[in-house]
């Protein structure tokens, strides 16, 4: 076991230089910005402005900024404020009064599409090179290379616009009572989950054809049909096992991945998560919101993938096994 | 036959000898050597769906090439008036298609007003009149093509096939004493009318197609300015206030005639136009070729410096490897979305490089990183075999032996990997564009996202604006994974025999 600690170890150690250095970066070209459009605001009260500029720290060298900006992370996480976006409320409130959203449409899209994806897999990996395989494969590739907004338009035209069946964007918070999880913000899900679902659900059934197809032609395959077990029974007790192996950590993958969600999706359907604010931070030049959805992103792409490399050590028993003897 | 059973002897005279004097060993071969790449070839055609793909690919960009050929504007054209119009295009309309006919329901005023602007359209000079209802229906002019009325609830409501180029009507429009003559005599020339009676409404009215005060039972009462005499105006001067300032004149004008008067042929756009006017035929023809010239551009730069650095990695290897692996791990980190919006904050708002440029840059910075993974761990494998101890026994140094004697070996895997860049370079392009945090929408240059930019905000009524863009996107995207699919395949020799 003492592999693995020191494995992950080593692997969080790397994440958080990493971290570091992409923080560091980003801090330094986003202050390096020529803000005159900011002051151009403040045209009439440029002394009001220089006040603010000067108790923000505004006027202190980059480094100096760095180092400030880093120890009220660290002492109190506090992420700056926000300027434009919500006028004077701290970046971590605009940030987590903006998760939940994001959150829930794509955890449904993934609680959708995960098992559909996987039984698709599967049935197209047990009938491999036969009409319904080739088929199903070529309609894969095709789910698979289309991009997410391409469906939003069209569930949006042909659902929503044409047959009147749902909402075309999501529900305000106000419509909905108030809550996340009322039926009418439910309903009004229902589209941007099946925009992000069809693409998800090509991926994963393209990953599970290609795992398993690779099992089933193993040769303990074979070896367990030999021992007298029927072809489901080795399917299922071996061949899936085995194939489990690498699409397991993709899924875990993904659900770290739900916390960024798709930016597009929610732009498109007016869903006021993460995605949205990032573009208006860019087009407003909220420097901190800016600043702290960046490192949001990059937090999470890191975190997804160190638990996908963590997760195959988890899920393989060779690797634990191995680890026992010591 | 079972080996048990007993055969009649063959008789001896029955044989006979194949060839005696004949050397037939040392014969050259009579087929063609196949090499590596036309191996790949004869593989890659056997594969049905790539073949097709490559058409598609090959058909979107001569589209790309030829398709400004076939309209009559050119890219910066755009008609403000004829904006968000559907396809329109005589040959089509043989077969039913760009006939630029919508079908809508609409009330008894809305009706009235929409056939009003084909009442007005038959106005004669001479007899001072329009002509009736029944007889205006046949007019060219006419927005309202066929109709059929429904009584609901006491209220009338028509369904009707409206033209939408001929749905624009009239507009007021001011023009100089030298427009106005030139307009007079191309009149005459052409047979066609331009200038309408001005109506007697104030200066600030921006309606040209409200011509008439009362419309009941298909008799329309005009709303035309006439003189003290009686006599219907066809223009108002326009009070300048300099001196020497030449005569300007409020005219009502037929926006078709008048289009072809300025343009000489008829409004014709193959498949409609945009929310600013453009030809989308001609814009989309634009933007496949600043989209593909992008990804092209990415996928050769991204294939150069990948395979340069995998194969200093991979050759090497030990602490330059070791290095470099930790160098592109933290890149491979690098959100690209954080990355292209600073690119394009720094560099193209500060004006100091175009959108394009940017754009260019972003996508390099963290791009090669797949390829140079893939050319490493092919020089992992190949570098240890015996035909480069063999090559540089022979004295061939450290660069000969990279790209002359490994890369080859490699080039299947990359090749693939490099066309497989370029879906995924006109994904992210569309989605930056489409986010507006890039712009590569110009007067003369425009990209496949920023035409999806340009259309987003009438998916509802305007779909077809959308449609177009997304169509090619999606069809670019599945033809490039299923063609890069289809060479991988190709590329992969292990793979050889085992489809038949």
């Amino acid at each position: 076991m003492n592999d693995m600690i020191l494995y992950i170890l080593k692997r969080i150690l790397l994440m958080l230089l990493t971290f570091v250095i992409i923080f560091t970066i980003c801090f330094v070209l986003i202050k390096a910005l020529d803000n005159s459009r900011e002051d151009a605001m403040y045209a009439d009260q440029a002394a009001v402005e220089e006040a603010r500029r000067e108790a923000l720290g505004y006027n202190k060298p980059i480094l100096e900024q760095l180092r400030i900006y880093a120890k009220n992370i660290i002492t109190k996480w506090d992420w700056g404020t926000s300027w434009k976006i919500d006028r004077l409320s701290t970046v971590n409130d605009v940030i987590f009064s903006r998760l939940l959203p994001t959150v829930l449409v794509n955890t449904y899209s993934l609680i959708f599409s995960v098992p559909i994806g996987i039984l698709i897999g599967i049935y197209s990996a047990l009938k491999k090179n036969k009409w319904q395989d080739y088929t199903l494969s070529t309609l894969t590739m095709v789910f698979y290379s289309v991009p997410s907004y391409v469906y939003a338009f069209i569930v949006q035209y042909f659902i929503a616009y044409k047959l009147g069946l749902l909402p075309i964007i999501q529900a305000s918070l106000r419509e909905a009572g108030g809550s996340y999880f009322t039926w009418i913000m439910f309903r009004s899900q229902i589209l941007p989950v099946l925009a992000l679902s069809f693409g998800s659900i090509a991926g994963l059934t393209r990953f599970t054809r290609a795992e398993l197809t690779e099992t089933l032609t193993s040769d303990y395959m074979l070896l367990a049909r030999t021992k007298g077990l029927s072809k489901s029974q080795a399917t299922r007790r071996h061949a899936l096992r085995n194939a489990m192996v690498p699409i397991l950590p993709a899924i875990i993958g993904s659900f770290v991945g739900v916390l960024g969600g798709s930016i597009i999706i929610e732009q498109i359907f007016a869903i006021p998560g993460i995605g949205p604010i990032y573009v208006k931070a860019i087009s407003l030049l909220d420097y901190d919101v800016f600043m702290a959805v960046g490192m949001f992103y990059t937090f999470i792409g890191l975190a997804a993938s160190i638990l996908i490399d963590l997760s195959y050590g988890f899920i393989d028993p060779r690797i634990r096994m191995g680890a026992k003897k010591q | 036959m079972s080996p048990n059973e007993y055969r009649e002897p063959i008789e001896k005279g029955a044989f006979e000898f194949a060839q005696l004097d004949k050397n037939i060993h040392d014969l050259k071969f009579e087929t063609k050597p196949i090499g590596y790449f036309k191996d790949a070839w004869i593989r890659f055609r056997k594969n049905k769906s790539s073949v097709v793909a490559a058409i598609i690919i090959i058909v979107i960009v001569l589209f790309g090439l030829l398709a400004p050929l076939f309209s009559n504007h050119a890219v910066y054209e755009s008609d403000i008036t004829y904006k968000k119009k559907t396809a329109r295009s005589f040959l089509l309309s043989k077969i039913g298609l760009g006939t630029a006919i919508t079908h809508k329901t609409v009330n008894q005023n809305e009706f009235n007003y929409i056939y009003g602007i084909g009442v007005a359209a038959t106005f004669n000079k001479e007899t001072d009149k329009n002509a009736s209802f029944d007889i205006a229906a046949a007019n060219k002019y006419n927005p309202v093509k066929s109709y059929s009325a429904t009584v609901d609830a006491g209220k009338t409501y028509y369904n009707v096939d409206v033209e939408v180029y001929y749905q624009e009507g009239f507009q007021f429009k001011q023009i100089t004493q030298k427009e106005y003559d030139a307009i007079i005599a191309w009149e005459k020339e052409s047979g066609l009318t331009i200038i309408y009676p001005v109506l007697d409404v104030p200066l600030s009215e921006n309606d040209a197609n409200m011509w008439y005060t009362e419309a009941k039972n298909g008799v329309y009462v005009d709303n035309y300015k006439r003189d003290k005499n009686g006599d219907i105006l066809y223009e108002t001067p326009i009070a300048s206030s300099e001196k020497d300032a030449p005569k300007q004149y409020r005219v009502r004008i037929l926006y078709y005639n008048y289009y072809i008067y300025q343009n000489g042929n008829e409004p014709q756009y193959i498949l409609g136009t945009d929310t600013q006017g453009y030809d989308i035929m001609v814009r989309l023809a634009y933007g496949i070729r600043l989209s593909l010239l992008l990804s092209v551009f990415v996928s050769i730069i991204n294939f150069i410096i990948g395979a340069i650095y995998g194969a200093v990695e991979g050759y090497y290897g030990g602490w330059i490897d070791l290095i470099m692996e930790r160098i592109s791990d933290i890149l491979n980190e690098v959100p690209f979305l954080v990355v292209a919006t600073l690119f394009q904050l720094h560099l193209v708002r500060t004006g100091k490089v175009s959108a394009f440029t940017a754009l260019l840059f972003a996508f390099v910075l963290t791009g090669w990183l797949g390829t140079a993974y893939r050319v490493r761990t092919q020089f992992y494998r190949f570098k240890g075999q015996e035909y480069v101890l063999a090559a540089r026994t022979l004295g061939a140094g450290d660069a000969r032996i990279m790209f002359k004697h490994i890369f080859p070996n490699a080039i299947g895997t990359i090749i693939t990997s490099s066309v497989l860049v370029i879906p995924g370079v006109i994904f992210s392009e569309s989605f930056l564009s489409y986010l507006g945090i890039v712009n590569l929408q110009g007067k003369n240059t425009t990209s496949l996202g920023a035409m999806l930019a340009n259309g987003q905000g009438s998916l509802m009524n305007f779909p077809h604006i959308i449609f177009w863009p997304s169509l090619v996107i999606s069809l670019l995207m599945i033809s490039f994974n299923l063609f890069g699919n289809g060479l991988r395949d190709a590329f992969n020799p292990s793979l050889r025999g085992t489809e038949e």
